[in-house]
């Protein structure tokens, strides 16, 4: 294929397209950028009269957090979902599985509408920063001018591609599927990029560096190189996978309550476990990157550090191991429902090692959420000698919630591990001593991890966080790089006992995957406001003094509401963007003169229907 | 008999006995080997353990039956007679009263205190972040600081460091205990410095109200003697200073 026949291949699918006002938006947006950095920049200069501004009523700081934590939502979504909708098309190209190709088609589908709308509100996030923090914007634009330009043509990069990306899609296919391919690779690669520029500006505000004299350019990377600056950009580049894969998982889950149809419940229900085993994917590593990202602003400032774990801040890390807890609770049971629905039979078989598991997470969950300082009455209090219980007390330092993190990961591991092999036979002869010695290794695995862990108490914390605390970590990953391929390769010649059968998975499935979703949305908003307030009353830590009248740290409760306003507005927006971009699955759908065929029984799941029911909604098959 | 085996190997029997068995033992056995636990501890794992049964007999459509069955029929009261139908009948009338009563002693005045959720570990203003002990950690330092430790120190923080000084019994939060694994273990020697020069009039506003009656020993020591003492906790307790860099 050549690159003009690609060319004029997308040229003809861009003249075919109905609503490419919608992806519009974005460039509109990104225009309307470059001339607010013009301002910003001028900013600079007039800024001293002006420090402030404020919206009398909300506050400017409400606004800009609400804003912000709605760009950084979709953001985070927007980079995450063209990472597996291209590695999907990748999976269909090679398998040559049309699903795959239709699934990372789908994926794309809801990027485009979600990309505008992340450009919107990033602008709305520029317009608002130059107009009520004119003083900390002068700051920032002095510094990180170049990254601005960069960022701005990043954007547009981006925008050109995507439209190639998804436009392209049909005509791209056969002998120019290679360069659709790239056009996806160059889809990620700028958009990694998009993301860790914006990180470079956030983390420099809470882990500055000295600014030495230098061109623009030369000060610009100075400031971007600070300490925390690449613990983030591996963090949320992960966490952003987590969230478009929990997203999709979800719009799966509303879609497969919905459907009507056999082949739209398989379909719906295979995206859902997709979408569940890509938040998965992305959650299992997650943790470490977050005790990395806490580890570097310790080593940076002991201060934030404290303020973060142990001072006023501390509490959130409670509410973070509930809601993580939560997660991973919802994508094992997510897996657990799929052993007994979709491979009918096995269920049985497996009751006793998920009862244990569940028995490790719960366990585990109890440890990580036991905090150190409990709450207690005056008299509990006088009775434990303290608001540390002598006994518990030790399950609230980090040594306790590192081990325990760790076997939840390996749970959860095991439980994929465990969904796959279910309803397969392995027929290779050394099978047995393989998975012998698999269960060997996992049994030394989980033992040395609490060993580690409860050596921990007994060693200088430098040591235990140096070196037991990266020993469980390595532990955790040598099980999930080593389990991975040795499972793939038991499973190739292992012949199916069971069929896995698609579309018949219980109403509270779906419900389980928009819990997953909710859940790591509130999860991100409710460390974005931990980051951002462990500056305290610093716009710039230690360099630019916060000197508006919202120099303080909201109450907890406070924060808590907008944490929840912030959840519930952006599930509100993505189901907007959702029923955007399926309009035009309704405008194809049959007219009222030729209406969709009904199968027997097939009332949506949400109403009670069951692919097996035989006509009379089946509630029993289907609970 | 074959009926109440019968009857306690139901899933609802099993978790009955379970939600009541860990209740039990967080209440009453536990404290038989050491303090009591707060509430607040006991409902999250009660409610954990809820939690864990619920997932577990949710699972599969006929675990889902024979565990949420009974309480759908006795609900729905469909051909119920006789004890069954009070038994409903009570449930109905006692239950919406049992919210009641828990939403009126939840919301009426009291005299009880309040439980607290008090942060432990302030953080150190700006100019004590990054202090370095300018002692060497010899032997006379050391015992130099145990020396003070046991004049100004011991009475409240113990003289084996575990925070059972003669006065503790007087202090509610007691005094810190150096040999916890979560205290000074946790935490760089400039923090000590900082608590003990500035006391508990020193802990920053964010956070409070603190309740720390730890005096403001700068009014006393020099910034020397408070190193020392420093390290004397150290040694005492048989702990770590937490650092950043490898020891050579």
């Amino acid at each position: 294929m050549t690159l003009q026949s690609a060319i004029r291949t997308v040229g003809s699918s861009i003249r075919n397209i109905r609503a490419s006002s919608l992806l519009g938006w974005g460039v509109l947006v990104a225009f309307l950028v470059l001339p607010c950095l013009v301002l910003a920049q001028g900013a600079a200069t007039q800024a001293m009269s002006v420090e402030y501004r404020d919206i009398p009523g909300i506050g400017s700081r409400n606004v800009i957090w609400f804003i912000a934590q709605q760009h950084l939502l979709l953001a985070g979504f927007v980079l995450g979902v063209p990472l597996f909708a291209w590695v999907c098309e990748i999976v269909g190209w090679k398998t040559k599985e049309p699903r795959y190709d239709k699934l990372a088609k789908e994926f794309t589908k809801l990027l485009t509408s979600a990309y505008a709308t992340t450009a919107l509100f990033g602008g709305i996030l520029l317009f608002l920063l130059i107009g009520l923090y004119p003083k900390l914007m002068a700051y920032l634009t002095d510094i990180f001018y170049p990254t601005f330009v960069a960022y701005s043509i990043l954007f547009l990069l981006e925008t050109a591609v995507l439209y190639l990306y998804w436009y392209g899609w049909d005509s791209m296919q056969g002998n120019k599927k290679g360069f659709h391919l790239f056009l996806g690779f160059l889809l990620n690669l700028f958009a990694f990029f998009i993301m860790i520029i914006p990180n470079s500006w956030a983390t420099f505000q809470a882990s500055p560096v000295v600014v030495a004299d230098g061109t623009a350019l030369e000060r610009a990377w100075a400031a971007m190189w600070n300490p925390t600056w690449w613990p983030v950009n591996i963090h949320r580049f992960i966490a952003n996978v987590v969230l478009g894969g929990f997203i999709c998982g979800a719009y799966a889950g509303v879609r497969y309550l919905l459907a009507v149809s056999r082949e739209e419940r398989e379909h719906y229900d295979w995206m859902g476990y997709v979408g569940n085993f890509i938040g998965v994917f992305g959650m299992l590593p997650l943790p470490f990157a977050g005790y990395w990202l806490m580890r570097e602003i310790y080593q940076y400032n002991q201060q934030m550090g404290i303020t973060l774990m142990g001072g006023f801040l501390a509490w959130l890390f409670i509410l973070q191991a509930m809601l993580i807890g939560v997660l991973f609770l919802g994508a094992n049971y997510y897996f657990w429902m799929g052993i007994s629905y979709r491979i009918p039979g096995v269920a049985q078989s497996y009751k006793k090692p998920i009862l244990a598991m569940l028995i490790v997470l719960m366990v585990s969950l109890a440890v990580w959420m036991t905090p150190h300082t409990l709450v207690a009455s005056l008299q509990e209090a006088q009775q434990m000698g303290g608001a540390h219980h002598p006994l518990l007390g030790v399950f609230g330092v980090m040594s306790a919630k590192m081990t325990v993190a760790n076997l939840m990961i390996l749970v959860t591991f095991m439980s994929f591990i465990m969904y796959w092999r279910a309803g397969k036979q392995e027929t290779a002869p050394w099978a047995k001593i393989a998975k012998a010695i698999m269960g060997g290794v996992l049994a030394v695995a989980a033992i040395t991890i609490v060993v580690l862990g409860v050596w921990g108490y007994f060693v200088p914390a430098l040591f235990r966080i140096n070196t037991l605390s990266v020993a469980q970590v390595l532990i955790v990953l040598f099980i999930l790089v080593t389990f991975t391929p040795l499972t793939a390769v038991l499973l190739k010649s292992a012949k199916t006992t069971t069929e896995m059968v698609w579309g018949q998975m219980p109403v509270r499935s779906g419900y389980t995957l928009v819990s997953n979703a909710v859940m790591v949305i509130l999860l991100m908003s409710l460390m974005g406001y931990a980051r951002s307030s462990s500056r305290v009353h610093w716009h710039v830590y230690g360099v630019l003094r916060d000197t508006s009248e919202y120099a303080y740290s909201p109450a907890l409760g406070y924060a808590a509401a907008l944490m929840s306003l912030n959840t519930f507005f952006f599930c509100l927006l993505v189901a907007f963007i959702f029923w955007v971009a399926t309009m035009g699955d309704k405008s194809q759908a049959p007219s009222k003169e030729s209406p969709q065929k009904v199968e027997p029984g097939l009332t949506p799941v949400m109403a009670g229907g069951s692919p097996s029911s035989g006509g009379k909604g089946g509630v029993q098959d289907n609970r | 008999m074959r009926n109440l085996l019968a009857i306690l190997k139901h899933s609802l029997s099993i978790s009955a006995i379970v939600l009541v068995g860990i209740f039990v033992f967080l209440k009453w056995v536990l404290p038989l080997f050491t303090a009591p636990l707060p509430m607040s501890l006991i409902g999250l794992y009660v409610a954990l353990t809820f939690s864990a049964l619920m997932i577990f007999y949710t699972m599969s459509g006929a675990s889902l039956e024979e565990f949420m069955g009974p309480i759908h029929r006795f609900l729905v009261g469909e051909g119920q007679e006789g004890v069954a139908k009070i038994a409903r009948l009570l449930l109905l009338i006692l239950f919406p009263l049992l919210v009641g009563w828990q939403t009126y002693t939840s919301l009426a005045p009291s005299d009880f205190p309040p439980a607290e959720s008090r942060t432990i570990h302030p953080a150190p203003p700006g100019e004590f972040v990054g202090l370095a002990n300018p002692l060497q950690p010899t032997e006379a330092n050391i015992q130099i600081g145990k020396g003070i430790y046991a004049s100004r120190c011991s009475p409240c923080h113990g003289s084996n460091f575990d925070g059972k000084g003669t006065a503790a019994p007087g202090f509610n939060p007691p005094p810190a205990n150096f040999r916890d694994s979560g205290t000074i273990a946790q935490l760089q020697e400039s923090f000590l410095f900082w608590r003990i020069k500035k006391g508990g009039v020193g802990l920053p506003i964010e956070g409070k109200p603190w309740k720390s009656a730890m005096p403001r020993w700068e009014v006393e020591l020099t910034d020397k003697q408070v190193w020392q003492v420093i390290m004397g906790e150290y040694d005492g307790a048989g702990q770590s200073p937490r650092t950043w860099e490898e020891e050579e």
